[in-house]
Order: structure tokens, then sequence, then C-alpha cells
């Protein structure tokens, strides 16, 4: 993971949540969906978060994605701290340290997976030749390379899954961020890019954090934890 | 793959909708770019630069004739070459077809329009046959004339001294131009001025208009001075300005043209407005999720408020460039068709009004949705809120 703040503290684990709360105004109502949820994930592992709708899976991963930011507590990511982080600069880190793969994979329909690929890379100051040979390569990794000038419309679901994977790690970064990867998915695919984010976990280094309501996705995870009504319940190891 | 070809991706994603703009916009830049000359034309001032001749009618319109003791004093003029009175006779054809009938002396005619090109009999016979009348070679052609035939036409205006509104005169004479332009305008007649001075009922010694040769274009605004000076405060107060100027003068009945011309633009571009702006924001609205998605890979709020803005901008520029490029040569065919009267310049004055045009549209359409792009939360986008 890489700073740009020299003075940070360096720790073993990727992600520290302290005590974070968030509500969100819906109407006149306010609700509050984390109540002082803590949580470590270490360097290099592979949890998936469960937990019934409404438990706050997806608000506790987009506040580690950076997507989002807590109303009270603190987030660390790397070590750094990016709870405090304004808009840009947390646009900033996003693009430098996390990949985030969807559900539904939300491609660009106008972009080939090429495109859809290299997108994240117009951020850096890489070449054009640069970026190509970048993209070629994650595409490789995802077993897409003979798929790289299609559009998504002309990929299965599985296929655009895998483009979508691709996007997330061309920028090479330490944390991947998944919401529901398999929810859109036949099993089989799903099986498979279940092994992919295994492969990716187990032979790159990628800390995963995996939202998933499906068990037999979780146990692609070396860690379960299970949320309910804001508040983390307890901890299982996976497979 | 560069952010331009994003934005020019993203600009093809519906290509029929993007055409059925860009035509939107092409047709109202082409129309921006036609009008904005005919405002350019109508609200310039006067402008004698290069002028061979000179329209003296009078001052307070060229309904009114003016009185033929002024020719002397006009000829007196330096700079004054030559000096020809016309008298409108306009005349209608069979039913109900109006013609462009003028009463002149031929002599003075031929000496101070050269451009008409007729054989030297012809004109011999225009000077000594007191009914006679020459046409041009489109309205000869119109109507199928013959010289040596009798031309019977009506006068609303004038009326023998008998008070017959029945008119006859003799064909004796088929005028062309001397080049194109010339040819072009030939849609008119003229009849010997002798003849319509002593046979109508009411106008005697009067002329519509004076036009003056001059022996020197760069005199023309002293000429023109020198003439309206010279009566001024007298009953018979003179407008002494170019042919352009006179011509354009003949538009300008119809109202205030660039108040018309002002108006209709801000018609095409409010009904502009409206279109483009409504395709740019349905264009927003159906990728709000893909605007979140760039924003969680990192794009900041001002880049996806300028990828907005820039696919605005590019349908805009592109629109207007076209539209503008197409109402350039249409400018100059529409010159040539209406002979030189009615001179539509889409010049650089005009393209620079329509760069600023382009500029105020692009922000017109699409800041609102740019700013919409902009302020989205990528939580609430991708959760569909």
């Amino acid at each position: 993971m890489r700073s740009p703040h020299g003075s940070e503290p360096v720790s073993d684990a990727m992600v520290q949540v302290h005590n974070v709360h968030k509500s969100y105004v819906r109407g006149k109502q306010t609700v509050e969906v984390l109540h002082g949820l803590s949580l470590e994930i270490p360097k290099g592992d592979f949890v998936a978060l469960m937990g019934p709708s409404g438990s706050g899976k997806t608000t506790l991963l987009n506040l580690v994605g950076g997507l989002d930011t807590p109303t009270s507590g603190e987030v660390r990511v790397g070590g750094e701290r990016i709870d405090q982080l304004s808009g840009g600069r947390l646009a900033e880190w996003r693009a430098r340290n996390v990949g985030f793969v969807f559900q539904f994979y939300n491609l660009m329909p106008v972009l080939t997976a090429e495109a859809n690929v290299e997108l994240p890379l117009l951020l850096t100051n890489l070449s054009a030749a640069q970026r190509r040979k970048s993209v070629a390569i994650v595409l490789e990794v995802v077993g897409l390379a003979d798929r790289a000038r299609h559009k998504p419309k002309e990929l299965s679901g599985g296929q655009e899954q895998r483009v979508a994977i691709a996007r997330a790690l061309v920028s090479d970064p330490a944390i991947l961020i998944c919401d529901e990867p398999t929810g859109d998915l036949d099993r089989r695919t799903a099986d498979e890019i279940l092994g992919l984010l295994q492969v990716l976990n187990r032979e790159h280094g990628k800390t995963v954090v995996m939202v998933t309501h499906d068990p037999k996705a979780a146990e692609f995870a070396s860690r379960i934890l299970h949320l309910e009504k804001g508040q983390l319940l307890e901890q299982a190891a996976a497979a | 793959m560069t952010r331009t070809g994003f934005v020019i991706a993203n600009l093809w994603r519906k290509k029929t909708r993007t055409v059925l703009t860009l035509l939107s916009i092409v047709t109202a830049f082409l129309l921006f770019g036609l009008l904005q000359a005919v405002n350019v034309l109508f609200s310039a001032g006067a402008d004698f630069v290069g002028a061979t001749r000179l329209v003296t009618q009078a001052r307070v319109s060229f309904t009114q004739s003016l009185p033929m003791r002024l020719l002397p004093q006009i000829e007196s003029v330096p700079g004054v070459e030559r000096v020809m009175w016309s008298q409108w006779f306009g005349g209608v054809w069979q039913e109900n077809t109006q013609l462009i009938i003028q009463a002149v002396d031929p002599a003075r005619l031929r000496d101070v329009y050269p451009e008409i090109v007729m054989p030297n009999a012809q004109w011999k016979a225009f000077e000594s046959t007191r009914t006679g009348m020459v046409v041009g070679r489109n309205l000869a052609n119109q109507y199928g004339w013959k010289i040596g035939q009798k031309v019977p036409i009506a006068s609303n205006i004038f009326p023998q001294k008998d008070g017959s509104k029945a008119w006859t005169f003799d064909l004796v004479g088929i005028f062309d131009g001397k080049d194109e332009e010339w040819q072009r305008n030939t849609s008119g007649g003229w009849i010997n001025f002798a003849y319509f001075d002593e046979a109508n009922q009411f106008a005697r010694g009067l002329a519509g208009v004076y036009i003056i040769r001059l022996s020197d274009p760069d005199a023309a605004s002293g000429v023109a001075a020198t003439i309206d000076d010279m009566f001024e405060n007298s009953p018979d107060e003179t407008k002494t300005q170019t042919e352009r100027d006179f011509n354009i003068g003949f538009f300008k009945q119809i109202g205030d043209i660039g108040l018309i011309v002002r108006w209709i633009l801000f018609a095409v571009f409010f009904t502009l407005l409206l279109v483009v702006g409504n395709t740019i924001a349905q264009s927003v609205r159906e990728r709000i999720p893909e605007l979140a998605i760039l924003k969680t890979l990192g794009f900041k709020d001002g880049a996806v408020l300028g990828f907005v803005l820039a696919e605005a901008a590019a349908l805009c520029v592109i629109g207007g460039l076209v539209g503008l490029a197409i109402a350039t040569p249409l400018g100059v065919v529409i010159t040539k068709a209406s002979g030189g009267y009615l001179p539509l310049a889409v010049d650089a004055k005009v393209w620079l009004t329509g760069a600023i045009a382009v500029v105020v549209l692009s922000l017109a359409v699409g800041l609102l949705p740019a700013l919409r792009a902009k302020r989205l939360t990528i939580v609430d986008a991708l959760a569909g809120r």
C-alpha cells in the first residue's frame, strides 16, 4: 500500500475501522446503519462480509473503499486515515489504492473491453503504449485477451465480470472491494470468478473484501464476518 | 484511448439521436449565418467605398417625387459625370402580374448604366419611339414578348389623361447584362419618360429618384453630402446614398428588418436550447451509474463535469461549424440570385458572432447537466437514488 504521507503510522493491518458510526438522512428520518463498529483486516486477507439486507455490509464496504465517509469514527486503509480526506483527495486515493468490482459489472457500454480496462489509467502519467501493455497483461490474467476488442454487450455475464476485475486490477491496487461480485452469475461462472479472486489474493497478494449473500461464495474467502443491525457478530474462518 | 476518445464514444452512444440533434444545430446555425448576415447588412451605416453611382431621393421617402428643376443643380456638383432620373411606373400585365417598369430618358439611361447591353439600333429606336419600351431578357422570355409587338400594361398609379388605366407600349428593344450578375438583373423594363410625362394624368415634371454616375468613386461621400446640403431646408430635401443602400432601403419598407431578424434568431435559439438541452440532460440521466463509476475509479467531480460539458460543446461546435460552413457559400448564391440587391456576406464578423453563439449555447445546454453530474454522490447514484 502506497501512502503519500510518510509520517503516517505503518501497520500490518490493511484495514482498520475504529468505532465507526454511519447515519443516513432519509426524508425526515435519520437512520443509523453502523453503530460504533470496529474491525481490522490484515494485509493479504480475503474477507467475506455476510449478513441480512440492511445489516450495513455495503455501507461498511463503501467506507473501506473510500466511496463514503463515516458520520464519526476512524477508517484507516493501508495506514492512511481516509475518513478525513476531502472529496478530491479521496478520489485520488481511490485511483491509486483500490479496485472495485460490482454485482452488475458497471462497465461503460460504449467502450470495448480493453478501453474499459484502460479507463483508470487515464488518471496516471503512463504513456499510451504503457497503458496498452498494462491492459494486455491484466486481460491475460483474467483470461480475456482474445475478447479485448469486444464491447460489453458482446460478452457473457462472466466475461463482463472478468473485464470488471481486470479494470479493478489494472492500476495495481493493494485492495479489491467486491460488492456481490457473483450475484448476477450462475453457479459455475460464479465459482470461476471467485476462483479468480482467490488466485489474485493468494498469488498476487491482493487484500480482498467481498460482500456476499451466498454462503458458497463466502467459502472462497479466508475469513467470514457477519454483520447484523450495524454491528459485527462474530468472525469465522472459512476454507 | 484518450479522454477525447471517451467523449466521442459517448457522443455516438445513440447515433440516431446524436445525428438528429446535430442536424437541428446545423440548421439553426445555417439560419443564424444567413440571418446574421442580413442583420449586419441592415444595421450597417452608409458605405460609400467603391460606389460608382449614387441615388438621390426625397428625404422623407422614395415614394415622394422630386421636381425636375433639381437636375441642373445636381449636374453642377463636382464629381458628377452624368445624371438620369427615373419615375416608378410599376405596371400590371394581364390579370394581376406585377411588373417593374420605370420611366426614363433613354440616352441618359445608356450613359449612366453602361452595364446594360442592347444593340445600337434598339437604343436608337427607344430614343425615337415615344411609346417605346425596352425590357430585360428574363422578362421578355417569361412572357414570350418579341420586338415589334404592342404590350398592353395597366398602371394602378398613373392613369392616362382620359382616366384610363390601360397603356400600350411598343416593344422596341430587349436588353441583356454585360455579365452574369447583370444578366440575372433583367426582369424589369423601361419606358420613355417624355411620353409618360406628357400622357399621364397628374404627375408632371417629377422624378422619382435621380441616379448619378460619378466621375470618381472616391468622391462618392463628398458628392452625396454636397447634394444633400444643397437642398437642406428647402421644400425638396434630399437623401443621397449608394445604389446598394438604396436597394436595401426597399427591403427596409417591410419593417424593422434588424428587429425581425433578432426575434427570429431568438426563437430559433430558444427552440435549439430546449432541444439540445433536453438531449444532453436525457443523456446524463441515462448514465448516472456510469458517471458514478467514473468517480469510483478516481475521476474527480471537475473531470466528470468536464466530460459532460465537452460532449455538449462538441455537439454545438460541430453543428455550428457545419451550419456556418454551409451558410457561407449559400450567402454568395443568394447574393447572385438576387442580382446583388440582397448582398449577404457570411463574413468573418458573422463567424465571430457565430463562435460566441457556440460558446454561449454550449454552456447554456451543458452547464446544468454537467453540474448535476458533478454533484452526484457515488453511493446514491449506484444505489439508484
